[in-house]
């Protein structure tokens, strides 16, 4: 291993390209090789770091400081300042964001600046994804040689029962149960699946966590085959994810030849594999069972549950599915301890979560907070308000089957107990947040859209339902509706929640029902007075 | 003429289909990574591809076949030289999507999901590609580019003449 004084990362997600990150990196290496200093600095691009306000943005390492946007032209004097002479470029540096430190801030918020509080993103962008040693210095794999030396697989269960993990993919189901339930199988071939097949409109948080730590994903899966007697273990990475295909493809072929994954893993009897199966579009694959029979080769149909996965899942065989997020909590929670874990979030959903945030604000990006902060909160302090000064109108919260929050939900804690007792759902984290020019009708009507596309086609209530709603919700929205339609919509949304075979159709109903609920008025303008409220649905004229 | 340029497309063809099974193996359960590499290769999936992969595999046609049409990355039909993916999904049309969806048409002069008669473009629309932070998303090839307007439309365009 070289010595190197200093790392600087610049980053490359599309938007940072977009903006020069390449001309930045260029001018970069030719600048620190003119300065003579290639031997004691080391540039490198990394994907998304994960904030999106000043891009393309360079860090310089072991200092953290934090410079954007940073155009070519700044770079020669951000290497003769800061790399050469050693001082902080401060014309340069990228605006102060409140970030971390191990606040637990749920029971002090009165009246203080929620700060970020990052447990699974810890890493994300302050390491480089592709150096498994800069993620060994960083605590990487010592939660493993800890389970692997110290626990019992029943301890690690517990310990992970005791933090109240709940699963980050959208239903919230408890993962410690989740492990018991394929411990207690009898069988001698088990398999831990990581669900890395994102695919709910609006969410990109397990993106950011593989391209910018993929060891989190491999160790936390190396732990839960161990907790649960599984020696094979497979992750499930959408296709359009080209970035996160190639680090984890790197990631595990280092896991391997450092022992972490094969045979007799840190000298004990214990062994484990990954393999890496891409998909290759289609949204429904994030239903577990349909993911398990895209895994064996076939259309990604959903099998109907039960028998659920932890007893007939993959190949027939007892089966783990945990999703990117849920997996990247696992070695902190072993480290740390349930205790520690507990004292972030709500007592029902403990920990942190990662939300987007999209849509018709200042900031868009990704935030990892406590659970049970409030939606408003998300907009005025993390999203730094409304664009253009704009009314809040809606939000919706976990991609196309979320719910529409309304302005008057806008203080209800976001944690999984708080949604369901205000009749929504949390979700994966998407918060697509809407001003009031959006039209709910027209943003209906692309939902509906979605559905009828991604259906898998398997049961017809899904299958014809969608692609109703969608003719109901076009008819509406071009001023062709009429007043009965909306009895259909909603016989339409509770039968697809009755007799769906999966959670696709069973929620596709969802934005129809809360639209109704909360947005009646302005669905009954565009029927009866042919007029669309903010403007935005084409009317077609009437004769 | 005719027959030797029909022979070299064959070629290519089982060229690519032989790659494909010699990497992952003339397995069922990577039936899924064949397609997608052949894909790739060729652009798409030729009925004489999957006449190939179903006897190597020793599947039946119709298993092969349900499965590529049931994948929005696999294509049954040819494409043009570029493919131009619009996200369609919530987080990119309220912040302006709709506005880029019909420049879009307007300066391809196609619509969804079809391609020029010159061979040179494809239009599709697609779900969530997962960028939505930079939203609206179009995909030229493997080009992404965000916060796309109808003004730089033509612009983007431009590029891949």
């Amino acid at each position: 291993m070289k010595i190197i004084r200093s790392m600087v990362l610049v980053s490359g997600d599309p938007l940072s390209l977009e903006r020069g990150a390449e001309q930045v990196f260029q001018a970069l290496q030719n600048a620190i090789q003119a300065f003579g200093l290639s031997d004691e600095v080391s540039v490198m691009m990394i994907g998304d770091v994960g904030r999106h306000d000043a891009l393309p943005m360079v860090i310089v390492y072991p200092e953290a400081v934090v410079y954007g946007p940073v155009r070519p032209d700044d770079v020669r004097y951000l290497v003769e300042e800061h790399l050469y002479k050693g001082r902080i470029a401060n014309e340069l540096l990228a605006p102060v964001r409140e970030l971390s430190g191990r606040v637990a801030w749920v029971a002090a918020r009165k009246g203080t600046l929620p700060a970020e509080q990052r447990i699974v993103l810890r890493r994300v962008g302050l390491i480089n994804p592709d150096d498994i040693e800069e993620y060994i210095l960083h605590d990487g794999y010592t939660a493993l040689g800890k389970v692997l030396t110290e626990m019992t697989p029943n301890e690690v269960i517990e310990e992970i029962k005791k933090s109240g993990l709940r699963g980050r993919g959208g239903a919230g189901f408890p993962t410690g149960a989740k492990w018991s339930f394929v411990a207690r199988e009898k069988s001698e071939k088990k398999y831990i699946i990581c669900n890395a097949d994102e695919s709910e409109p609006g969410t990109f948080k397990d993106r950011i966590i593989l391209e910018g730590d993929p060891h989190s994903i491999i160790e936390a899966m190396i732990i839960a085959g161990y907790a649960v007697g599984a020696d094979e273990g497979y992750i499930y990475v959408r296709g359009e994810y080209l970035l996160a295909q190639e680090r984890l493809r790197r990631a595990i072929e280092q896991a391997r030849e450092m022992g972490f994954l094969g045979k007799n893993i840190f000298g004990t009897n214990f062994s484990f594999d990954i393999h890496i199966h891409t998909g290759a579009g289609a949204y429904i694959c994030g239903e577990e069972t349909a993911l398990i029979e895209s895994i064996e080769g076939k259309r990604g149909q959903p099998r109907s549950r039960p028998p659920f996965p932890t007893t007939y899942g993959l190949w027939g065989k007892p089966t783990v599915v945990n999703n990117v997020e849920t997996l990247a909590n696992v070695p902190p929670i072993i480290l740390n301890g349930a205790d520690w874990y507990r004292r972030f979030g709500t007592p029902s959903s403990p920990g942190t979560k990662v939300y987007t945030i999209l849509g018709n604000v200042n900031v868009t990006g990704v935030i990892e907070v406590p659970m049970g902060i409030t939606l408003r909160e998300v907009i005025n302090i993390y999203a730094k308000g409304m664009k253009g000064g704009a009314a809040f109108k809606l939000a919706q919260t976990g991609g196309s089957s979320g719910s529409l929050i309304p302005a008057s939900l806008q203080d209800t804690p976001m944690d999984f107990d708080s949604y369901a007792k205000a009749g929504v759902a949390l979700g994966s984290g998407a918060l697509l947040i809407c001003d009031e020019n959006t039209c709910v009708v027209d943003l209906v009507r692309v939902l509906m859209n979605f559905f009828r596309r991604e259906s898998c086609g398997k049961c017809n209530p899904c299958r014809i339902g969608t692609q109703r709603a969608y003719e109901i919700m076009s008819a509406i929205s071009e001023g062709r509706g009429k007043m009965e339609d909306l009895d259909q919509l909603l016989w339409l949304s509770e039968n697809m929640y009755l007799l769906s075979n999966c959670g696709l159709g069973q929620t596709a109903g969802t934005p129809i029902k809360d639209m109704l609920k909360h947005f009646r008025a302005e669905v009954e303008a565009h029927i009866t007075l042919h007029v669309c409220p903010t403007g935005v649905c084409k009317i077609k004229a009437f004769a | 003429m005719q027959s030797e340029n029909g022979n070299h497309k064959k070629e290519k063809i089982l060229a690519a289909v032989e790659a494909a099974i010699e990497r992952y193996g003339a397995r069922r359960e990577e039936l899924i990574p064949i397609l997608s590499d052949i894909n790739r290769v060729l652009g798409y999936l030729p009925p004489e591809a999957l006449d190939e992969v179903s006897k190597r595999l020793k599947e039946p046609h119709s298993q092969v076949m349900s499965v590529a049409s049931f994948y929005q990355m696999l294509s049954t039909k040819p494409r043009g030289k570029h493919v131009v993916q619009f996200c369609e999904s919530a987080p990119c049309h309220v912040v302006g999507g709709r506005e880029v969806w019909e420049a879009l048409q307007e300066h391809l002069q196609l619509g969804a999901g079809e391609t020029s008669p010159d061979g040179q473009w494809t239009l599709i629309t697609v779900s969530c590609l997962g960028l939505c932070s930079v939203g609206p998303v179009i995909v030229v090839d493997e080009d992404v580019y965000g916060n796309v307007t109808p003004e730089r439309v033509p612009e983007i365009l431009a590029r891949y003449h």
